[in-house]
């Protein structure tokens, strides 16, 4: 049964400011301010308004400042801002009315700028739109309840996941800070793609050099607890207060005894191809560390491949093993862990050229992706950085390498992958200083961005690479020309000279593009997290707040929010780190109380809502058969609030009452007297 | 006590079925309670009485009068106005006067329509498409009936409303229950609820009442229960694909229909604080379907074959949008 509130606001009880902001001539070009204000100080003074102005920027201090004022010698009690979007400086209006004395949730922001100014031409239109987007808010903001923010601790750790060179950077600025890090890895050794390149461009730094001393610290550093061969399998809590499952797959090795030796490597009967590290072109044994350099220094025994596992006997590792370090009887093992903060740093998937099938990758021997061009040119890969055809022994005479694959094409992925031109620039430079072949470079346009980028470019034109710029049509073997026979023939039209070529080379490089990882979704979800269509992790604003996420705690830094190079992948970890270590010394956090909550009384217990928060703050509780909200998880984003059939849920902020009341102010109901439905 | 000491009592049905007259009725000896301590002043179902009557009583001098029907006529809304005047409490009861219920589906159609359909049906000989004239002149003078108005309206659309009882038609156990209350009130041992409140029913929804066992749902498929085989007994009709509407409807009748083995249709309105009954049920249900894929989610959707039907089958009248289009155009 409905209950009385006690005293509940009104127009009468209310005294209303109202200020309109020009924006410059954003909003003020469209729609005529000055007009909008004088009507909303004389037509809503009935719905409590007591003073409306207008003011060419209400987000500087002087706008802010007017609001103060009349809160203070006006004794306003509500607050409409017509100006931009909430995203934009609901917090600035917000936090003006705070300084003034006023609960700050007894502001209203509604927006003239991107709801009219921006997407009107009509400038009578416009502004008696603007005027009902006021009554609207006015009718509101009657409506506001005064909120205080959720003050929560935050536990020092943060926890880092994906070991690449962005969560690297990451876990060390923390560490180095003095705060605790769990940094979580799913492979045997962090390093990350970093970790598979020879050169890295511009600049053509041995990659493997810049990198392990990195990696070392990070092994060693007194405040980074390494997780690697584990994975996160669950996530409770909210920002300031994870709770994460780790499980961590037996590496069957035991880390105290083990001394990283590698003996147990060189004996192992069991060879595999290496398709992780080595991108396939090479081997490696059942018992391994993915690379010599690799941080932990132990070995781990995948159990798939390992006769002992399969068949039962073998133990070659265990005999030879100076330490008996070895351990068959390992089980995997879950722990949890508390958290603070979490920064995702879990990278990128190469994209599979095999889905271009024009391009023969797959089926035409030396066509190569990518990755596999960086093992064959590192030195410490499979051919000691010789640059040699699938035979393993043939240097190329002519090579071709095409941009571009899988990226910015509708079939496969609209996105440009940023890195691929550089890229292709480089393994254009290594192939011309190693084998002194003639390289062709087909590319659609040339992306060389950012510093010392395009002076790498004429380097290597100047190095006397050709430029075809075109889309390559076909890579194949079918000769039809002469000089065509036992070459892999390019078949693209030049668009600069506007005819068709064929080339004919003996290798073929696919710069291919960069994908998220293939299971981007699933850990997304885990930790609730958004992705965009193609399956990068969103990030809270796409310019000024680029690491951040709309879950509170959650950070993203490197490939994972998007394709980008080795600086911009270490700069976000940096970032990431300093949002993070900003959190952790405040020692607490205010949380917005926009928050649903469901009314134990009216649930039924229908369990409809249950499954439907993206952030998992509903809990069911089976023994009273209601559910319940968990207020500091939840974000009031809505979502059961509109799906709960008995009405039991309610969004702070977005009541029945204050959503019908800005509707009836939007059609302007609050200006006639009402239309009374008994005048039948 | 004489008789006319007693505080009075009239129940009036506007555009309804009658079943809610049954329903109170079928309360059996209860309808002595309401004898002995009430005088019955106006009760067209139950006893003869006139208009006349009731237009000479004073103002207010009826203590309770329970009113079923929507307003369809002009006929239903001067004596909604009537009984609110001589009324001190006035009930909306049962769903066609709570929320419009069945009669309030013809909210859908124009006027022209729905007589049409009713004046032009193939069992109907009316070839001079003769249709009702608010008024028509004889002879002896102008004939006149109540003029139809072109929506159906729900009582409180029409009058200020005290109370709700919802239900088509309530149960009986909640009238006897609201009757103990109101002769409760009139000894002084209890209080009336706040105005507006919806008496005799719960504050939860059918599902808090239903003792099927339910889980975390995902819906691949809706089917209609007559298409269905075999429907599990003990599991949540719903989560059965069996579109059941006990999630949106408010509690009170004991979720009869899931417990008989059919799903609920809502004939209890919704519950409190809902202001539109199909669209919260639409939400519920498109939540819970168990797909990202848009074409797989319109073939589930397509298993809901009466959707004006599934969502509004009683509050079409009380939802937000009321009526159609051209129902609200016609004249
Ligand atoms: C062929 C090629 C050449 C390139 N050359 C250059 C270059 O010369 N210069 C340059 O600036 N850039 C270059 N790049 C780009 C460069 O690789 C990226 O910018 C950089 O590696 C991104 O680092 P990251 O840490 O974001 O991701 P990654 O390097 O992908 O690291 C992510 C880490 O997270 C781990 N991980 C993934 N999922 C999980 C999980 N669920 N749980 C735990 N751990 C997980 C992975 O195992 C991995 O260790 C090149 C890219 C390619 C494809
Ligand atoms: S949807 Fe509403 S009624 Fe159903 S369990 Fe959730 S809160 Fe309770
Ligand atoms: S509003 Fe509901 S669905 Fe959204 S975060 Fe809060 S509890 Fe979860
Ligand atoms: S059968 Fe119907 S009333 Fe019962 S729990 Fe399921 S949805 Fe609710
Ligand atoms: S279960 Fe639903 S349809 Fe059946 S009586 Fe109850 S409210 Fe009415």
């Amino acid at each position: 049964m409905s209950t009385e509130k006690t005293t509940p606001p009104s127009p009468e009880t209310e005294k209303i400011g109202v200020y309109v902001c020009h924006c410059g001539s954003n909003i003020a070009g469209i729609v005529d301010v000055q007009e909008v204000a004088e009507w909303a100080g004389e037509r809503l003074k009935e719905r409590g308004v007591v003073v409306a102005r207008d003011y060419k920027f209400m987000c500087s201090s002087l706008g802010q400042e007017l609001i103060e004022k009349d809160i203070q010698e006006k004794g306003l009690t509500r607050v409409v801002v017509a100006a931009c979007s909430p995203h934009l400086h609901e917090n600035t209006f917000r936090t003006a009315c705070g300084r003034a004395g006023l609960n700050p949730y007894l502001c209203e922001l509604v927006s003239i700028r991107e709801q009219v100014s921006w997407v009107h031409t009509d400038k009578d239109a416009a502004t008696t739109k603007s005027k009902a987007v006021v009554s609207g808010g006015v009718e509101r903001v009657i409506h506001h309840e005064p909120l205080e923010p959720l003050v929560v601790p935050i536990h020092p750790t943060t926890l880092v996941v994906g070991g690449g060179i962005a969560g690297i950077q990451a876990a060390l600025e923390i560490a180095d800070a003095g705060f605790p890090v769990i940094l979580v890895e799913r492979e045997p050794s962090i390093g990350g793609h970093m970790a598979q390149f020879d050169k890295t461009f511009p600049t053509l730094d041995c990659s493997a050099c810049i990198l392990t001393p990195r990696m070392v610290s990070v092994g060693s550093h007194p405040n980074i607890t390494l997780l690697t061969w584990s994975e996160v399998t669950r996530v409770d809590g909210y920002v300031g207060n994870f709770t994460v499952t780790i499980r961590k797959k037996p590496r069957y090795i035991n880390t105290q005894l083990c001394t990283g030796c590698g003996i147990c490597q060189e004996k192992c009967p069991k060879k595999i191809i290496d398709d992780v590290y080595e991108a396939g072109l090479s081997y490696r044994k059942a018992v391994y560390t993915p690379f010599p350099q690799a941080v932990p220094k132990y070995p781990v025994i995948d159990r798939e491949n390992c006769i002992f596992f399969q068949k039962g006997t073998c133990r070659a590792c265990e005999k030879f093993c100076p330490t008996n370090a070895i351990d068959f009887s390992q089980n995997e093992e879950y722990m949890t862990i508390e958290a603070g903060n979490i920064i995702l740093a879990t990278g990128y998937d190469l994209f599979d050229p095999r889905r271009v099938t024009q391009y023969g990758y797959g089926r035409l021997a030396n066509v190569f992706t990518s990755l596999e061009f960086e093992r064959l040119s590192n030195s410490a890969g499979p051919t000691n950085g010789n640059i040699v055809l699938r035979d393993g022994v043939t240097p190329p005479a002519a090579v071709g390498i095409i941009h571009c694959v899988g990226s910015r094409d509708r079939n496969y992925n609209n996105y440009c992958s940023v890195i691929c031109c550089m890229q292709g620039l480089k393994f254009a430079h290594l192939v011309k200083e190693r084998t002194g072949a003639t390289v062709y470079n087909f590319y659609i346009d040339m992306r060389t961005a950012y510093k010392a980028y395009d002076e790498f470019y004429q380097r290597v034109l100047e190095e006397g690479t050709l430029f075809v710029r075109g889309k390559v049509a076909e890579v194949t073997d079918a000769a039809r020309l002469p000089g065509e026979d036992g070459k892999l023939i390019i078949q693209v039209e030049d668009t600069l000279a506007g005819i068709q070529r064929r080339i004919p080379v003996d290798m073929v490089i696919l710069s291919s593009g960069l994908e998220p990882r293939h299971d981007a979704k699933q850990v997304a979800q885990l930790f609730g997290l958004s992705c965009s269509a193609d399956g990068w992790y969103i990030e809270k604003h796409p310019k000024l707040d680029p690491v951040a996420t709309m879950t509170e705690g959650i950070f993203i830094a490197g490939c994972v929010q998007g394709p980008k190079d080795i600086p911009s992948s270490v700069s976000q970890g940096a970032a990431a780190a300093a949002r993070v270590l900003g959190r952790i010394q405040q020692e607490h956090i205010a949380l917005e109380p926009i928050r649903a909550t469901v009314d134990e009384t009216k649930c039924s217990g229908c369990r409809i809502c249950n499954n439907l928060c993206p952030f998992n703050a509903i809990l069911f509780h089976a023994d009273r058969n209601v559910s319940e909200v968990n207020p500091a998880l939840c974000q009031g984003c809505g979502t059961c609030v509109a799906a709960c059939p008995a009405g039991a849920i309610s969004g702070t902020g977005f009541s029945n009452e204050q959503i019908l009341a800005q509707i009836e102010g939007l059609l302007l109901l609050n200006l006639t007297p009402k239309y009374t439905l008994a005048a039948l | 006590m004489s008789a006319s000491a007693k505080p009075k009592f009239a129940m009036y049905w506007a555009a309804s079925c009658g079943g809610c007259e049954i329903a109170v009725l079928n309360t059996h000896e209860k309808i002595l309670d309401v004898d002995a301590n009430f005088e019955v002043v106006f009760w067209p179902v139950a006893m003869d009485a006139k208009y006349k009557d009731v237009e000479a009583m004073p103002d207010r001098s009826i203590l309770l009068t329970l009113f079923n029907g929507g307003i369809r006529t002009t006929e239903n809304a001067e004596l909604a106005h009537l009984m609110r005047q001589k009324s001190q409490i006035l009930v909306a009861f049962g769903s066609c006067a709570c929320e419009g219920c069945i009669p309030g589906l013809a909210n859908l159609s124009n006027k022209q329509a729905l007589f049409d359909t009713v004046y032009n049906s193939p069992s109907t000989t009316n070839s001079q498409e003769t249709r009702p004239q608010p008024e028509t002149a004889v002879p002896e003078g102008t004939l006149k009936i109540p003029y139809f108005y072109p929506v159906l309206k729900t009582l409180d659309q029409v009058v200020d409303v005290d109370y709700y009882i919802p239900g088509c038609p309530p149960e009986s156990h909640q009238i006897s229950a609201v009757i103990d209350l109101v002769i409760q009130v009139v000894q002084g041992k209890a209080l009336l609820p706040a105005k507006g409140a919806t008496i005799g029913a719960g504050e939860s929804t059918v599902c808090d009442e239903c003792p099927r066992q339910r889980n975390i749902k995902a819906i691949k498929k809706f089917t209609r229960i007559q298409e269905l085989k075999v429907v599990d007994p003990a599991l949540c009709l719903l989560e059965q694909g069996i579109p059941c509407n006990g999630p949106a409807t408010r509690s009170g009748c004991g979720a009869l229909c899931p417990q008989a083995g059919a799903q609920c249709i809502g004939c209890y309105g919704p519950a409190a604080g809902v202001i539109d009954y199909g669209a919260r049920l639409m939400t519920a249900f498109a939540s819970v379907i168990d797909s990202t894929d848009p074409q797989e989610i319109d073939a589930i959707l397509d298993g809901l074959v009466d959707p004006a039907g599934q969502f509004y089958r009683f509050n079409l009248a009380s939802s937000l949008l009321r009526a159609s289009r051209s129902a609200w155009k016609s004249q």
